[in-house]
This record gives structure tokens, C-alpha cells and sequence, in this order.
């Protein structure tokens, strides 16, 4: 059948228009737009003591400039903390522009609006900001050592003290046969899509309404935002995001300074006002991730099974806590992976420091607890002189265990119960597709070519596809064109054919009568974003439920035309017949136009639902009680919970014992998302996130210096991988279907990200026999473990060489 | 990231440039291919008043070959160096560095002369200039004069060159008989600028025993150095000299910084791991063109 579309690799639909150049960025919007501009901090802690706008009022085109004195209202109370907690103790955000103190380098300060971005340029750079400087706080272990505070009333640094605990873990390791303790580290990298934020504003003084575009993930909530900032009434405030040139989580925070004050200057001087973020604005002015400190101490049995996991962990929040503590939650419960952990203790303490704020990126704290999990692991195999896969696979949680309850407590609020899976399913999958049998003849043979070779894997549990809920809104106009609507956005992912797809198959039409828009808060007003993998499980069941209830009516009306039972129709290729009775159908298209009782007849189709063009029943109302005219249903979708996604991940390094350059040469995934609307989808956000995987481990890495200057914040010096560093990717599929929602599937976002850093890390570690334990890690940095005399060594290692134990 | 305001000439011949050169004074920058000077704009890290844009200035798009050397016009592009058969056949380095320069897209618009005057060190083509013993012309209000490499690179991003100037074409002599060149990189991405790249001349005398070898890094140091190896394998035959003991000789001459991507240490260990490679290339080749 045609139609029956969901799971099958249809071609993206939106790349078309996106690689010929048509694709509607924020940039492309308002040509004629004041554009507004930054003066951004330039320490990374410091009073200010004096704004001097004089030397920039005669640049020729400057028409405002705004500091925090201009900030009215709600405008001047701190950013919202978007997401409270109550173990977010000390929560801080920062203003829309700097009140007094900056926290970071990039800070904004001033908005200075002018006719061109150019000369808005040129102004800001005559403005003149004095500064006293104060201490400045670089990393986790600078800010829990707390020399000196981020915030003064805070002299600890910490935010949060995120703990959870499923026992008496002290207890289970004093029982335990063996222990173990470790301390690793994670830096921090960055989302980077190739389009940075941005904001456009028209406010239109007569209608009094303000549309605002913006580069976001989530445009209801910054409608939201922007209303209650701005105090206008929601119905006066529509928020578009546009195409969006990748999100990778960085564009779910909101509102952005930049989103509220690019709106208020629009309004104030009733001109549209537009700012596009540039390249050096993202590294100091958006949001990182990824940094802390571990401190893990397992106990185990000779056997290499998990007793008890205590987990200390610090991580870097940043100078501020806009997006509360969901990457220290989700590091805290997505830590555990796919193990039976018998007792765990978990304690995250999220720590300010003078940096860019971190917030979630593509697997938002996952890596980081995939990297405690999946090294304990190695650690435990090391120690034991067992396989590594052989730990893993004694360790797992097995396929008749589900539900399975981790007793902890997830980033949405909800128990972490894992719905269903199959790890040693994936775990058998991943040791075929790699040949893991097969490394140390890999091993061998390029020794003889003068390379160290070694393997390692890594495995995760995602949860996916959060709540509170999406909505999803299906049309069928007279014209046979079916308009979907829904109110998260999309950044790339493919929301316009995935979604399509389900719809196609639901309502039994063709894929090309079918429009899909996201993101749009005219056509659907109720969203909550997109992040956290869940736009297919959110989205993608809300429409499926919208386009059933738009089948269930089409079914009603065309059985009174038809004179038959609804349950003997069916809808194929855009038209409803009778099942087994050929020639007894009506168009879809014709049942969308009866649905809506005329008066009018605009054209010849609408004539056949005017009053005279049949007869109707005298005594039942044109629209029945409890009906509504047209061919369109809308429906929400709201998870119980979230629902697990699993993987499992194999790199194989070689690496030059003479450069120590570092080349993956095998990368294999396999990768369980449930049911699959799309594969070719699912394997392009693999490939996306295995490359994100990469660059992590061994490519990117923010370089502040103790001054809190980013030392690389520029694409020359942030080595975002090319597509030459990126290796090839071989994937298995395994279908595990979610019991949670209607079409079964489960996210598949952010999987490739997350198994990246724990396994790149293990597979050096076996290549070279000294200990990995911060990542990322570069050539020189593997030369100075190399040749640093005294470095630990992996047990593994002495095996091979047959000394040490 | 939007440049400060600049006047913008693009005069239709160099006597034209050079008028403009001389008219806006110091604060005037000649561009050609513009691959290092437009984001240097944008970031405004450089505000020049004027820019002078050569591009439309006849006659300097030429490759010349003879059996001197090449003769490499201003606005001859990396790549047109890169597939000129001529040119390599005389000085094989020239096409050997330029295939490091960068990623296609720049090497198609950048231009060898222009990166040469940018006087970049961890620029490819300022030492090839340094190796081959090159040298540019330039055009000034006065006439032209041949300015040899050791005068040319001051410092990094500095050359001696002040007032209207206009780096006309750079010179490369031709390979010497008996010999082989090679040259490698090691960069964290492909393309990027080398963490450490090694060129390496190596000449045999006439029994195809190592005459005279010598080498320029990138990436190490703050001007294009030749140095020479010679006495570490000097006499022994090319295809069984101790170039690993040139590569430590060579460990020991240079004197690296450390920076975001590599350790001063590091580019050390990487000069010698790269010298002995190249020499070895090197070598095979100077056995070729002896036999030859």
C-alpha cells in the first residue's frame, strides 16, 4: 500500500529547499530590520563602575542604546529560572543586561540598535564600560575549593546538592568482596549549530501586537516569556521560529536576553529590530556543558557483578542556573545505564564558576554518566582479568525484568522505570557487528604496521521523550490537502517527513497531500520544545491520535453518504469505499467539504455542502450537539513517563606511537529506539551524534585560561571535527517497542552523543596500557601520559606483556 | 563580527595601486585572495582605512617556469600552484606544500604571494620560501627590488616591507640536480593549520651518498628557519642513512612554542618524528632524479 508509510526510509522531505538555498532562516527575515548589537563583558568577574555611551552618539546611523538603567518592570528582575528544584538551593540568573556585576566574559552589558549591524558594530565599539575587577572562579575544583565566590552571598559555590539513593551504599561496600575508587574528569564542549541564535521583533503599533522570530526550540515558551517580561496580554505576542540551522539544546534555554530586549526595542522605537548571533557571540554568550569532576567508589564480586555505586560528582554550572539542575539529574539517574545496580548513592554538586552558563547539549549530562558507568566497568574487567564485554553481560538487566525500577527519580519528575528493552540483546548485536572476538588479531596485525591498536565499547540507557505533553493538530481541507500542525519546532531533524509519514499512514493518504508545520504559535498555541529526544514520542504520537480522530469523523460522515457502517470503510490513497465493494467511495477531499455545512458556495466543490444541495433530516441540526464543522482534529499527547531508548557502542583506535595521533578506525552502533517512523532518520541523528561523540572525546573542548578568558572561541581553535575526522559508522537495529504510547517508538536524538567519550576513552586505554581518565584527550596530551614515568598503567596491559600481575 | 569602515580601491593597474598606496598612507592594506586579512576584518583585529584591492591589476596571475626556478605571480591562487605541472616538475615543493594549504575552497581563492606576505609562520609558503632560498619582488613608488627570504620575515605576521609596497610575484629556485624534497604535516584536522610541518631538501653527490640536507618546519618558531642537518648523515649512502639521527639533530636546533594544541615538547617530538620521515621520501626521490 502506498500509504502505510511509517517505517519506511522515505527521503527528507525539507532538503530540497534547504540545500538550494531556500530554507527561511532568522537572517533572511527583516532585510530592512534596525539591527541591534553587544557590548559584551570582557572579564570574566567584575563590578561595573561607569557606562560611557558618549563617544558612540555621533556614529551616523546609531538610533538607541540601551544599558540596564532603560529596563522597566518585570525587564529588570533577574532572567526566570526555568526549571526550580528543591534541592537548587542558591539558584542565580542573570539579567537581561548586566546589573551592576558580570559573571562571565560575554555577558551582555549594553544593546546598542542602529541602522545596520555594521555601524551598530562600530557604536558599541566606542562605548566605553569600567570595570573593577574581582577574583575569578575557572572550573569545578577552583570553585569547590572556594578561594573566592562567584556570588558573594553564595561563599561556597554551590548551587545545588543533587542526591539520590536507592540504599545504604556504605553498608554495601563494607560488605563488599572487592572495591574499587577512581576520580575522572570531563571538560567542557559546546553545542555549536551552525547558526547561532537569533531574534527578530515587528510590533505593529495600530493592531498592538508584537510577532517575534526567533531561533529557538521552543516558541510557545518564549511567547510566554516575552508576554510576561514585556507585560502584554499572550494573545497580543506570536512567537515563528523559523528554519533552524541546529539547536543541539543550546536554543531550549529561553528566554535569551537577546529574545526580550530585541522585542523591546522594537516596541519602544516601533521599527522592526532584528540581531543575529555571530560565531565569537555563541562561544561567550550562549551555553556549554559537559564539565565535572567524578569521584566514583564500586563494590563487586569476584564474579565482576555490581554490589553497591557511590557516585560524588561536581559539575560546572557556569555563572548561572537558568535551566536548574536537569544536567546534574539526568547525569545522577542516566548514570546506571543499563545495569542492575543493587544499591546506589549519587551526590552532584552543581557549582558556579565564571563561565558561560551550562546548560543541556545533546545528551545533556548522559555522556558524562555513561563515562562514570562504562569506565567502572573497564576498571572492574581490569582488575578482574575479564572480558570487558563479559562484565558488561554480567551485569545487565535482563529482558524479563521490565518494567524495570531503578527507585530513583528522573529529569521529569517521574520514576525512573525503564519501560522495556533487550541489553544483552544489544550487547550480543554490538560484539558481531565490531568483531570483538576479533581485536586482538586486529591487535596483531597492526602492530606489524607499526600501530597501537585497541577497542573499546560502551552502552547507555536514554530516557526519552519527557513530558508534561504535546499537542498536534490535523486538517483536511476541501482541496484534499491534509495541514498538520504542531507546536514543537524543528532544528533539522526531519519533522516534516516524520511526521508526515505518521500521518499518511494513519489517515490512509498520499505523503504529498500532507503539510506539516512546527513551531509556529498562530497554528498551535500549547507546546512545551523540543529537547530531550522527544519530538517522534511527544509529537509524533499527539499527531497520530489528531489524525486518528480526524479518520474516526471522516468514517462517520462518509458512512451516512455511503449508507454503510463505519467499521466496513476504509481510507485508501486519499479515498474512503467500503471494504470489498468497489465503487462505493466518496474522495476524502468530498467528505472534507460536507463536513462544513455552507450557506455560501465559493467554488464548485464548496456547492455540495450548501443548504439546497441535498437533502438533509429536518429534524437534527446541521452540526449535531457536541460536533464541529470541518475535517480537523486536535489531540495531546501525556506520558505517564518517559520511555528508555538503549545502545550500545564499539570504537576501535589506532593510534602512531611516534605522533600519538589518534585514529578511530571501526565505530559500531547499535541502537534500539522502539518502533522506527523513519530509519534513514534515525541513522542520520546516529551518524550526527556519533560525529558530536568524536568530536568530544577527542576534538573539542572550551579553553578557558584561570583568567576566565575562552581561549578558543572561534572555529579555527575549536576543533569542531570535519567529515574527515569523523569515522565510518556501521549500525544494527533492534526494535524494542515502547508499552507507553500508541505508536510504540521511543527518541532517538541524542543516542549517537552519548557512548562516545566512554568508549573512545577505553579504546585508547587498551591500545596503550596507560590509565584514561579526563577527557577529551589530544596527541599531546597522550604524549605526556605516555612518556610521564610514573603513570598507571591498566593491569590489561601488564597481562599482555606477560609482566605484572 | 562586521569590519570597521574602509575605504576600498581597486585600481585597474599596479601604477594605479601604488598612487592609491602612496595617497592613504600607513593605514592602507593591499588584498588579494583575502583568506587571512577578511576575517581579520571582521573580527576587527585589523581596521586598515583603506583597502587596495590588486585583483583587478593585469599581468599577475602568471606561473612561470624555466630552468631557474618559478616565478609565482600575486594573484596566482594555491591551486593553480597546486596543478601546475611545470612548476613541479622544476621545484616539486611547490605542489607538495600546497596541497596542505587549508581546504579546497581556500586554496581557491587565497593566493601563494599573498600568504607569503602575510609573513604567517604557520604558513606553508613562507617556508617554502625559506627552503628553496627564494625571494619576492616589489613594487614600489621608486621601482622594484628583489627582497630575499632571511630580509623579508621580521616576526610573525611582520615582514620588513613598510610604506606603498606591493609584493609583486616570489621567486622559488629551481631543485637542484641529485635531489629530493618531501614535505609532511601534522594538524589536529585535515587542513587546519599544521600543529608541526616539516620540508626537507635532501642532495647526494655524484656515488648517491647524502650530500647536503637541510629543512624548514612550520608551525615552530616565529619566522621561516632553514636548518641544516647535514653533518648528522653526511656521506652516508641515501639508501641506508641514520635519518633518525637527523631527525634528533633537528630535535635539538629547533626551539617551539606551546600553545591551545601542542606542547612546545610535543612539536619537538613531532619535528623529529616528521624530519625522519620526510628525509626518507626525500631520499627515495634524490636516488630517482640521480639515477635519472
Amino acid at each position: 500500500m502506498t500509504t502505510k508509510l511509517f517505517g519506511e526510509p522515505v527521503r527528507r522531505r525539507e532538503d530540497a529547499r534547504l540545500i538550494i538555498g531556500k530554507g527561511r532562516y532568522l537572517d533572511d527575515i527583516g532585510a530592512q530590520a534596525l539591527a541591534a548589537a553587544f557590548v559584551r563583558s570582557p572579564h570574566a568577574h567584575a563590578r561595573i563602575t561607569d557606562i560611557d555611551v558618549e563617544g558612540a552618539l555621533d556614529v551616523e546611523g546609531l538610533v538607541a542604546i540601551y544599558t540596564y538603567e532603560d529596563l522597566t518592570g518585570p525587564m529588570a528582575e533577574p532572567l526566570p529560572v526555568l526549571i526550580p528544584h528543591p534541592q537548587l538551593h542558591a539558584p542565580r540568573t542573570g539579567y537581561p543586561l548586566a546589573n551592576g556585576e558580570v559573571n562571565h566574559v560575554g555577558e551582555p552589558v549594553v544593546m546598542v540598535v542602529a541602522t545596520d549591524r555594521y555601524l551598530a558594530e562600530d557604536a558599541a565599539e566606542r562605548i566605553v564600560v569600567s570595570y573593577e575587577e574581582l577574583p575569578v572562579v575557572v572550573g569545578v575544583d577552583a570553585a569547590r575549593e572556594a578561594a573566592s565566590a562567584v556570588h558573594t552571598e553564595i561563599p561556597d559555590n554551590v548551587a545545588a546538592r543533587h542526591h539520590q539513593e536507592t540504599g545504604d551504599v556504605e553498608a554495601a561496600l563494607a560488605g563488599a568482596t572487592r572495591t574499587l575508587s577512581f576520580t575522572q574528569y570531563i571538560e567542557r564542549s559546546a553545542c555549536m549549530p551552525l547558526e547561532g541564535k537569533g531574534v527578530h521583533a515587528r510590533w505593529d503599533p495600530a493592531d498592538s501586537s508584537l510577532r517575534v522570530y526567533s531561533s529557538t526550540q521552543a516558541s510557545t515558551s518564549v511567547r510566554a516569556a516575552i508576554a510576561a517580561k514585556l507585560e502584554l496580554s499572550l494573545d497580543a505576542v506570536e512567537v515563528i521560529a523559523p528554519d533552524v540551522g541546529g539547536g543541539f539544546g543550546v536554543k531550549i534555554v529561553h528566554p535569551w536576553p537577546e529574545e526580550l530586549l530585541v522585542p523591546m526595542a522594537a516596541i519602544k522605537l516601533g521599527q522592526e529590530v532584528k540581531w543575529a548571533e555571530d560565531r565569537r557571540e555563541h562561544f561567550i554568550g550562549s551555553a556549554h556543558e559537559r564539565q565535572q569532576r567524578q569521584e566514583i567508589t564500586v563494590g563487586y564480586g569476584d564474579d565482576g557483578r555490581i554490589t553497591a555505586l557511590d557516585v560524588h560528582a561536581w559539575h560546572d554550572n557556569g555563572a548561572y542556573t537558568p535551566y536548574g539542575i536537569i544536567v546534574p539529574i539526568v547525569t545522577a539517574t542516566q548514570l546506571v545505564g543499563p545495569y542492575a545496580i543493587p544499591v546506589y548513592r549519587v551526590v552532584v554538586e552543581s557549582v558556579y564558576t565564571n563561565t558561560v552558563i551550562v546548560t543541556p547539549y545533546r545528551g545533556a549530562g548522559r555522556p558524562q554518566g555513561c563515562f562514570a558507568m562504562e569506565r567502572t566497568m573497564d576498571r572492574i574487567a581490569d582488575d578482574l582479568g575479564l572480558d570487558r564485554a563479559e562484565v558488561r553481560r554480567r551485569n545487565l538487566i535482563q529482558p524479563d525484568q521490565f518494567p524495570y525500577d531503578h527507585h530513583l527519580t528522573f529529569q521529569d519528575g517521574r520514576p525512573v522505570i525503564y519501560d522495556s528493552g533487550d541489553y544483552p540483546g544489544l550487547l550480543a548485536k554490538l560484539e558481531a557487528l565490531v568483531d570483538w572476538d576479533g581485536i586482538e588479531a586486529r591487535r596483531a596485525e597492526a602492530a606489524s604496521r607499526g600501530k597501537l591498536l585497541g577497542a573499546g565499547m560502551a552502552m547507555y540507557v536514554e530516557g526519552t521523550g519527557p513530558g508534561p505533553y504535546e499537542g498536534g493538530h490535523v486538517q483536511v481541507l476541501g482541496s484534499g490537502k491534509v495541514l498538520v500542525a504542531t507546536g514543537l519546532t524543528s532544528q533539522g531533524q526531519g519533522h516534516e517527513t516524520s511526521f508526515a509519514q505518521i500521518v499518511a499512514s494513519e489517515l490512509g493518504v498520499p505523503i504529498e497531500d500532507v503539510e506539516v508545520t512546527t513551531g509556529d504559535t498562530r497554528r498551535f498555541p500549547y507546546a512545551v520544545g523540543t529537547f530531550a529526544s522527544r519530538a517522534a514520542v511527544m509529537s509524533g504520537n499527539a499527531i497520530a491520535l489528531a489524525a486518528r480522530g480526524v479518520r474516526e469523523k471522516a468514517l462517520r460522515i462518509a458512512a451516512e453518504v455511503l449508507e454503510a457502517d463505519p467499521a466496513d470503510l476504509e481510507i485508501e490513497d486519499g479515498v474512503v469505499g467500503v471494504k470489498g465493494t468497489p465503487g462505493a467511495t466518496i474522495p476524502l477531499r468530498t467528505v472534507a467539504v460536507l463536513s462544513n455545512p455552507l450557506r455560501y458556495a465559493f467554488d464548485e466543490a464548496a456547492k455540495q455542502a450548501t443548504q439546497f444541495a441535498r437533502a438533509g433530516s429536518d429534524d437534527r441540526p446541521p452540526v449535531a450537539v457536541g460536533d464541529a464543522p470541518g475535517l480537523e482534529h486536535r489531540d495531546y499527547y501525556s506520558p505517564i513517563r518517559s520511555t528508555f531508548a538503549s545502545g550500545a557502542h564499539a570504537a576501535v583506535v589506532e593510534i602512531d606511537p611516534k605522533t600519538w595521533e589518534i585514529d578511530v578506525v571501526s565505530y559500531a552502533v547499535v541502537h534500539d529506539c522502539g518502533n522506527v517512523v523513519n530509519p534513514m532518520i534515525v541513522e542520520g541523528q546516529v551518524h550526527g551524534g556519533v560525529a558530536q561523540g568524536v568530536a568530544g572525546a577527542l576534538y573539542e573542548r572550551m579553553a578557558y585560561d584561570a583568567d576566565g578568558q575562552l581561549q578558543n572561541a572561534s572555529f579555527m581553535d575549536f576543533l569542531m571535527p570535519y567529515a574527515t575526522e569523523v569515522p565510518d559508522v556501521v549500525i544494527d537495529h533492534q526494535q524494542t517497542p515502547s508499552p507507553l504510547n500508541p505508536l510504540g517508538i521511543k527518541g532517538a536524538g541524542e543516542a549517537g552523543v552519548i557512548p562516545g567519550t566512554a568508549a573512545i576513552a577505553s579504546a585508547i586505554e587498551d591500545a596503550t596500557g596507560r590509565r584514561i581518565a579526563a577527557m577529551p584527550i589530544s596527541p599531546t596530551e597522550l604524549y605526556d601520559v605516555m612518556r610521564s614515568p610514573d603513570w598507571e598503567g591498566t593491569a590489561a596491559a601488564g597481562r599482555r606483556t606477560g609482566v605484572g600481575a | 563580527m562586521k569590519p570597521a569602515p574602509f575605504r576600498y580601491a581597486d585600481p585597474g593597474s599596479l601604477d594605479e595601486a601604488l598612487d592609491v598606496l602612496v595617497a592613504e598612507g600607513e593605514g592602507a592594506k593591499v588584498l588579494a585572495g583575502g583568506q587571512s586579512l577578511i576575517p581579520l576584518l571582521s573580527m576587527r583585529l585589523a581596521a586598515p582605512a583603506t583597502l587596495v584591492d590588486i585583483n583587478r591589476v593585469p599581468g599577475l596571475d602568471a606561473v612561470e617556469a624555466t630552468g631557474d626556478g618559478v616565478r609565482v605571480g600575486a594573484l596566482v591562487r594555491h591551486r593553480a600552484l597546486l596543478h601546475d605541472g611545470a612548476a613541479a616538475r622544476v621545484q616539486p615543493l611547490l605542489a607538495r606544500a600546497t596541497a596542505n594549504v587549508a581546504h579546497p575552497a581556500i586554496r581557491n581563492r587565497g593566493t601563494t604571494v599573498g600568504s607569503i606576505a602575510h609573513a604567517d609562520p604557520s604558513g606553508e609558503m613562507t617556508s617554502v620560501l625559506a627552503l628553496t632560498d627564494g625571494a619576492v619582488t616589489v613594487a614600489t613608488p621608486s621601482g622594484r627590488s628583489v627582497v630575499g627570504w632571511r630580509d623579508l620575515f621580521v616576526g610573525p605576521l611582520e615582514t620588513s616591507l613598510h610604506g606603498p609596497a606591493v609584493v609583486v610575484d616570489a621567486f622559488f629556485p629551481a631543485l637542484a640536480p641529485r635531489s629530493g624534497t618531501a614535505f609532511a604535516e601534522v594538524s589536529r584536522r585535515k587542513g587546519d593549520y599544521a600543529v608541526c610541518g616539516a620540508g626537507v631538501v635532501v642532495t647526494l653527490d655524484a656515488d648517491r651518498r647524502v650530500e647536503r640536507v637541510r629543512a624548514s618546519y612550520i608551525s615552530v618558531g616565529l619566522v621561516p628557519e632553514v636548518h641544516d642537518l647535514t653533518e648528522a648523515v653526511h656521506g652516508a649512502p641515501a639508501d641506508s642513512a641514520d635519518w633518525a639521527a637527523a631527525g634528533e639533530l633537528a630535535r635539538t636546533l629547533v626551539d617551539p612554542d606551546g600553545d591551545l594544541h601542542a606542547s612546545a615538547d610535543y612539536r619537538r617530538l613531532l619535528v623529529g618524528v616528521l624530519t625522519e620521515r620526510t628525509l626518507a621520501e626525500a631520499a627515495t626521490e634524490a636516488l630517482e632524479r640521480t639515477a635519472a
